[in-house]
């Protein structure tokens, strides 16, 4: 369930070193009048804040799990519009969020916003009844994500929860120099990309693949993204929405069968693991040193998220034609349209005071979501009024530009929709010993549904 | 002033506004918690006759038990409350949690494993104690060595775990090996060394040894003085009357440290039992090494249910009560003897 919170202390890193050249870019010429804690109407550089006006000198609460520094980036992209609109927007993250939110709500000390990363936790939010329906503006503004965002940020068909940012998963990095140099070329197939990995292995520098499931108490999550690929890419989003509500059960021929797939790529002794050792090796390496390989050629690709950005060393080239790049996983079934596997992030309100709706409204603009892409790289929305110019990172952009494709077949990590008994318990546990023990697939999938919740 | 510095102002006056409060309230906390002391202590020596007695008993008593009671007696009665109740404590489940961790096979096997550290790693630590205290006594310079092999002791279970993570890290034949470990077994001529953490049972025994490298300091200390506390007269009898080496070792030396014997291996049990923090860092639970106090974390605040969590908690603390007790009653009878 911590997924999105683990994401973010990955990115820390990254995100310190670039808040500081992005800091300045909000130019403003002219000069404004005082910040207009009770000026109205707005004037100057505020009055693109009048919307939200006429709540001077109130104070709303936010608690989230991104924490500082990313969290400075996200409190300098509102810092304009609270000094204009005179909203004060007190932020605190916490490591323990996911947890602690919860006691919070049942304690009736409930923030008034709380970023929720996980749909499964916004629907037990949501069940205590103390989440405040969003306003007008923010359901309009909603309309600017694909659909299906709508359906996550939604508990039993009422929509309470507008998405405000995302991630993209389907991603596979590789080292654009190394490509060039063997005369490879992206694959824009599946079978272009088993062909590939096949031409790798028999040329015999290096495998072609190498990957990493460990990470703590949560070792397993990457193999469980494998999987996720794999089902979306075959099957589509129907297949895959049934699959995560366990309609389509693990035990089901189509799950196994792309289990064998996964194991056709990911387990195949002369694939993996490039540069660390062999099958096995994949359950003890941790995720964060998997793609090291990659920069000694003694692996090609590695199948991780963007957040895996972070974990290339200080002074990697990331570019198009630079040491390291990232390609879209393409779909395993040709018609199947774009699978874009992701993951994001909700503004739940608790409360429905003007000032709040007004914070609510702002957050789930484009106009907020293009000013924290300014403030700082690593962070993407897929909201489609934000100008893709805006991105400086070509990460980024790639995310962006796949993210809101309308084309594009989005869904929700499984793992974080599944309940967590499965998703963060069964599954991670069960493909990890897939890995390490190389038990029958039969065997991993009973295990998974017998730990389903009756 | 463009208004982004000008926000960026306020918000810089916000953060100091907000510290100095914070800052003020803590300063004032800790004020009213010395005038409180002082009112109760004042009262208690005005307090005369029949009253003094029970009067000083309850200000000593008293903040000893609050905290208690606090810190232990209600968090484990809600433990034991939520351990009878469903995932998020909204339904009462009866026995349903404990029916559920004895009869997991995933389970049993987490109380085997746990069964196992608890006799492994404390005779281990505690025998390798005992052999590094007699033998570095005699040695000059031994202040140096129990120095040194009491170190470990002051590294944390999680720095211990990722040191030893490193030890044992595992690559092909056809890589550089990066863990101590493997690059030996290659040096002494084994060609594929096996991943060592993915060995079972092996990898089992390989985190005992993260234990016992962390425990072992602590046994030779308190097991060395235990051994210099040993009167003189009565190593001299035992020798003039025949015995030495092994026999002077096993009927003089070891029934006269018993009791600090027993305290020790109780103490390294206790904290075996606990022990979850080498498991998290080095396998997760993973690879069949998972142990009761790592699973009633995942299950608590990984997959949030709350009930089984608790319920292998309560199990947990039924476990550990009688090693306590009898580290209690140990204690008691050293105090008496000396």
């Amino acid at each position: 369930m911590n997924r999105a919170h683990r994401r973010r202390l990955l990115a820390a890193p990254a995100v310190l070193a670039l808040a500081l050249v992005a800091a300045c870019s909000n130019s403003s010429g002219s000069s404004s009048k005082d910040g207009g804690t009770d000026a109205s109407p707005l004037a100057g550089d505020c009055a693109k804040y009048q919307a939200y006006a006429g709540h001077a000198g109130t104070k709303v609460t936010m608690f989230a799990s991104i924490r500082s520094p990313e969290s400075d980036s996200l409190e300098k992209s509102w810092s304009e519009f609270s000094s204009c609109t005179g909203i004060k927007i007190v932020y605190e993250g916490s490591p323990d969020f996911e947890a602690q939110l919860p006691v919070r709500v049942a304690g009736g000390n409930a923030p008034d916003f709380a970023i929720v990363p996980q749909p499964g936790l916004l629907a037990q939010m949501v069940k205590t009844g103390k989440v405040a329906k969003p306003p007008a503006q923010t359901v309009a503004n909603e309309d600017k994500w694909s659909p299906v965002w709508k359906t996550y940020g939604s508990v039993n068909g009422t929509f309470y929860a507008a998405p405000m940012s995302a991630n993209m998963k389907s991603l596979v990095w590789y080292s654009p120099k190394a490509f060039k140099q063997a005369g490879y070329e992206v694959p824009k197939t599946w079978a272009d990309l088993m062909a590939l990995s096949d031409k790798i292995a028999k040329a015999g520098g290096g495998k072609p693949w190498c990957g990493g499931i460990g990470s703590g108490t949560a070792t397993g999550w990457p193999a469980t993204d494998w999987l996720e690929e794999v089902v979306l890419g075959s099957y589509g989003g129907e297949v895959y929405d049934q699959w995560v509500n366990h309609q389509v059960k693990f035990g089901d021929p189509k799950i196994t069968t792309a289990m064998r797939t996964v194991a056709d790529w990911m387990q195949n002794p002369a694939w993996v693991n490039g540069g660390i050792g062999d099958v096995k090796s994949i359950a003890t390496t941790t995720f964060q040193d998997a793609g090291t390989p990659i920069l000694s050629t003694k692996c090609w690709m590695l199948q991780q998220a963007s957040f895996y950005r972070a974990q290339w060393p200080q002074g990697t080239n990331i570019g198009p034609d630079g040491d390291i790049f990232a390609f879209h996983l393409p779909a395993v079934n040709p018609s199947v349209s774009n699978p874009v596997e992701g993951g994001g992030e909700f503004v739940t309100a608790f409360a429905s005071r003007p000032e709040v709706q007004a914070v609510q409204n702002y957050l789930s603009s484009a106009e907020w979501a293009s000013s924290r892409v300014k403030v700082s790289q690593g962070w993407v929305s897929a909201n489609q009024g934000v100008d893709k110019s805006l991105y400086t990172d070509p990460i980024d952009r790639l995310s962006a530009d796949a993210l809101t494709d309308p084309a594009a077949t989005f869904r929700f990590d499984g793992s974080d929709l599944m309940p967590a008994a499965v998703g963060a318990g069964a599954e991670w546990t069960a493909l990890t010993a897939w890995f390490a023990e190389g038990q029958a697939i039969p065997k991993v999938a009973g295990d998974i549904d017998a730990a389903w919740p009756q | 002033m463009p208004t982004a510095s000008l926000a960026a102002a306020r918000l810089a006056e916000s953060a100091w506004t907000d510290a100095t409060v914070k800052l003020g309230n803590s300063f004032g906390a800790i004020a009213g918690f010395l005038g409180i002391l002082l009112v109760v202590f004042f009262a208690a020596g005005r307090a005369g006759g029949r009253l003094s007695r029970p009067l000083t008993v309850a200000v000593m008593l008293g903040p000893a038990a609050l905290l208690l009671i606090v810190g232990l007696v209600v968090p484990l009665v809600r433990t034991v409350f939520l351990s009878v109740r469903n995932d998020d404590s909204t339904r009462f489940l009866g026995g349903k949690n404990f029916g559920w961790a004895l009869t997991t096979d995933s389970i049993h096997h987490v109380l085997l494993n746990t069964l196992l550290w608890l006799v492994v790693a404390p005779l281990a630590a505690t025998g390798l104690g005992l052999l590094l205290a007699l033998l570095v006594d005699r040695m000059k310079g031994q202040a140096v060595y129990k120095s040194l092999i009491f170190m470990p002791m002051a590294v944390s279970l999680v720095g211990a775990g990722i040191i030893w993570k490193f030890v044992y890290e595992a690559r092909d034949a056809a890589q550089p090996q990066i863990g101590l470990l493997s690059q030996l077994a290659v040096s002494l001529g084994w060609e594929h060394p096996p991943n060592w953490i993915l060995s079972q049972p092996l990898n089992n025994f390989l985190l005992m040894v993260v234990m016992v490298w962390v425990q072992t300091g602590f046994a030779m200390v308190v097991l060395s003085a235990a051994i210099k506390a040993i009167p003189d007269e009565i190593t001299e009898a035992a020798r003039l009357d025949g015995a030495g080496g092994v026999r002077l070792f096993w009927f003089v030396t070891v029934p006269m440290i018993r009791t600090t014997l027993v305290v020790v291996l109780t103490t390294v049990m206790i904290t075996t039992l606990k022990a979850f923090d080498i498991v998290r860092t080095m396998t997760g639970g993973n690879f069949g090494t998972q142990v009761l106090a790592n699973e009633m974390y995942s299950q608590s605040f990984v997959q949030f249910n709350v009930g089984r969590g608790s319920a292998l908690a309560v199990i947990l603390f039924v476990a550990v009560l009688p090693l306590v007790a009898y580290n209690i009653v140990q204690l008691r009878k050293e105090r008496a003897t000396r």
